[in-house]
């Protein structure tokens, strides 16, 4: 049964969220995803859930991580300078193969930078979430619909492969109103995970949720078993769309809010005969490489479009590898690019 | 032959990292005692901190997690608010929970979160060799703090129990220590009733232990336990400081 309602990026987040079973949100009030935790605190109550707003985004991240260990299905929301602070706990999520979903709700920075909408931590999420050998599943949704469909997949694969899952949004996407068709609720996510430390009841042997791993030869065996998921979700994952990329010369690649403004642009492109197509990552990580890499051989360059001084375009220029130019356009600081500055952009490469 | 003393069912079999006369040991043993007594090692979870306790996840035979340095109550909180009918503990080092991680102690007990902490004061950050914590008495000779701990530079100690006594969400602060036979039976008295608080829906309990560190205080076991009757007593009294439910201790 399909159900079809108009709804806010963030508080579509938030429903898609509790329909995939999620009763346990813990968070720290930051513009833009206050829509998302009102939602969650005026939802969970009602629904036997717990909303608890937290001292900080740190000890968010560790209620997080405690629930997690419980076993249960849980979440935190946060934007740029929170996630900074749950950095730490993100790690130790990593490091204690405990899945959790993690939503960013991008604005500016850095610092507290603004509260407009921005991308600039893309490479936060992808390469520096937190210290050690550690991976975090990247999910960058560019609709509302895309939102929801997402958070089933950051929970689903999550559980799958013990991690921690992140929801790379920005404040455009969560003030946006679109259409939703709001899936059913996910059947009884009560699957009891063998690893949960929810007391032994006699019945098993205990259950250790831990990081420490004092010697090395035994962290370096833990990091490699990591790895060998790591290496799974890369080789089965990867997820992209494609927009006239079949005969495009001028390949865009853009994600989230900059690939909804990237897509007005290949339009016009295509209206005035330009052979432009768009490529847009919908997982950041595991990175759609192999989509990109076919392009190249096909296309003549590639235009990456972010809302940032230029992060994702290292990952097009390590997918291209040499093989076509890869030249970028961004705005920063929470200015959104126009259509037609990027059709500029691509009008320069034509 | 009748068995007379055994090991606690809530001590794994691991063999204990702490050093001669390091008290830590005691404590774990007494925290074990009262999980057997009140039978709820089954729906026990046990918080390891970051501080020489680091460990313990080994040697308590619950389910145990092992926290970010200072987030152990954070931790707590998620693993009791996720499966509220589990009794969750917290067992911290005064640098983890008075230092790095007062925020989270602050607002576990000011929310009255239905949970027990083992608050073990040594007066040092053993684990890392030495170096002045937030409990570090005036004067005290440790390895940043080589001339002694000047207040007026380096700030003055924390009483925890006087401090966190003043939220409405405790439902038990109690200050005891380890040091003689008689201290320990009042410890493990202490310690009993912040578990059965829990298990009573009470709220927050915390029970602050003065402990030794031999090590790092530089003392032979003997003198150290000594040090710490003669020189942390006197700033950090003994006693109740706040007991919500009187009616409950007898
Ligand atoms: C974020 C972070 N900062 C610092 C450390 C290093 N560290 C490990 S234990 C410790 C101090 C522990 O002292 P305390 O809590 O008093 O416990 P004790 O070792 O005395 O039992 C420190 C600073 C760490 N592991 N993590
Ligand atoms: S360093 Fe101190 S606190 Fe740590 S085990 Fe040794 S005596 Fe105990």
């Amino acid at each position: 049964m399909s159900n079809k309602v108009l709804m806010k990026g963030n508080e579509a987040l938030a429903e898609a969220a509790i329909l995939a079973g999620c009763r346990h949100f813990f968070g720290y009030p930051i513009t833009p995803q206050t829509e998302l935790a009102a939602y969650m605190a005026k939802k969970m109550p009602k629904i036997g859930g717990v909303y608890l707003q937290a001292e900080s985004e740190v000890a968010a991240i560790n209620m997080v991580l405690g629930a997690s260990s419980a076993g249960v299905r849980v979440m935190t929301s946060s934007s740029s300078p929170g996630i900074s602070l749950k950095s730490e706990g993100i790690s130790y999520l990593i490091g204690s193969d405990l899945p959790a979903l993690i939503i960013n709700v991008q604005r500016g920075g850095p610092g507290l930078g603004g509260i407009q909408p921005g991308q600039a931590d893309y490479y936060q999420a992808t390469r520096g979430i937190g210290h050690g050998d550690a991976r975090l599943l990247v999910f960058a949704p560019s609709t509302v619909q895309e939102m929801v469909d997402l958070v089933f997949k950051a929970f689903e694969l999550g559980d799958k492969y013990r991690m921690p899952a992140m929801i790379l949004a920005d404040g455009m996407l969560g003030q946006m109103m679109e259409p939703v068709e709001l899936p059913d609720a996910a059947a009884a996510t009560s699957e009891r995970k063998t690893w949960a430390t929810d007391g032994h009841g006699g019945k098993r042997k205990k259950n250790i949720t831990n990081s420490l791993y004092l010697d090395p030869y035994l962290l370096e065996k833990t990091i490699h078993e990591r790895r060998l998921r790591y290496d799974e979700l890369n080789a089965g994952y990867q997820m992209a769309e494609e927009f006239y990329t079949d005969d495009a010369d001028i390949i865009v690649t853009a994600y989230g809010a900059s690939a909804r403004v990237s897509r007005s642009a290949v339009v016009m492109a295509r209206e005035i005969g330009i052979k432009a197509g768009l490529l847009r990552p919908i997982s950041l990580w595991p990175f759609p490489a192999s989509v990109i890499q076919r392009l190249s051989a096909s296309a003549k360059v590639f235009l990456t479009v972010e809302m940032s001084m230029g992060q994702m375009v290292d990952d097009v220029r390590l997918a291209v590898n040499g093989v076509k130019p890869v030249d970028f356009f961004g705005r920063t600081g929470g200015v959104i690019p126009t259509p037609a500055e990027i059709l500029t952009a691509i009008k320069n490469l034509a | 032959m009748a068995i007379v003393f055994q090991k606690p069912k809530a001590l794994t079999d691991d063999i204990f990292h702490y050093c001669p006369g390091c008290t830590h040991g005691i404590i774990h043993r007494l925290v074990a005692e009262v999980i057997d007594e009140l039978d709820i090692e089954g729906s026990t979870v046990g918080v390891a901190p970051v501080g020489c306790a680091v460990l313990a996840y080994n040697y308590f035979a619950c389910d145990m997690v092992e926290a970010a340095h200072g987030r152990a109550p954070a931790v707590a909180t998620g693993l009791k608010r996720a499966k509220p009918e589990n009794i969750v503990f917290a067992y911290q080092g005064d640098g983890d929970l008075a230092a790095i991680g007062m925020a989270e102690t602050i607002h576990a007990a000011t929310r009255g979160e239905n949970i027990t902490v083992i608050f073990v004061n040594n007066a040092i950050y053993g684990m890392t060799g030495g170096q002045m914590a937030p409990t570090s008495l005036p004067g005290q000779i440790t390895q940043t703090t080589p001339y002694g701990r000047d207040v007026a530079y380096s700030g003055n100690p924390i009483r925890v129990m006087e401090l966190i006594s003043q939220l409405d969400g405790v439902a038990l602060a109690q200050r005891v220590s380890v040091d003689s036979v008689k201290n320990v039976r009042a410890a493990k008295k202490a310690i009993k009733r912040a578990f059965e608080n829990q298990v009573k829906g009470k709220g927050y309990s915390i029970i602050e232990v003065l402990s030794a560190c031999p090590t790092n205080w530089g003392l032979e076991p003997n003198e150290a336990l000594r040090w710490l009757r003669d020189n942390m007593m006197p700033y950090y009294p003994l006693g109740v400081y706040k007991d919500t439910y009187p009616e409950d201790s007898n």
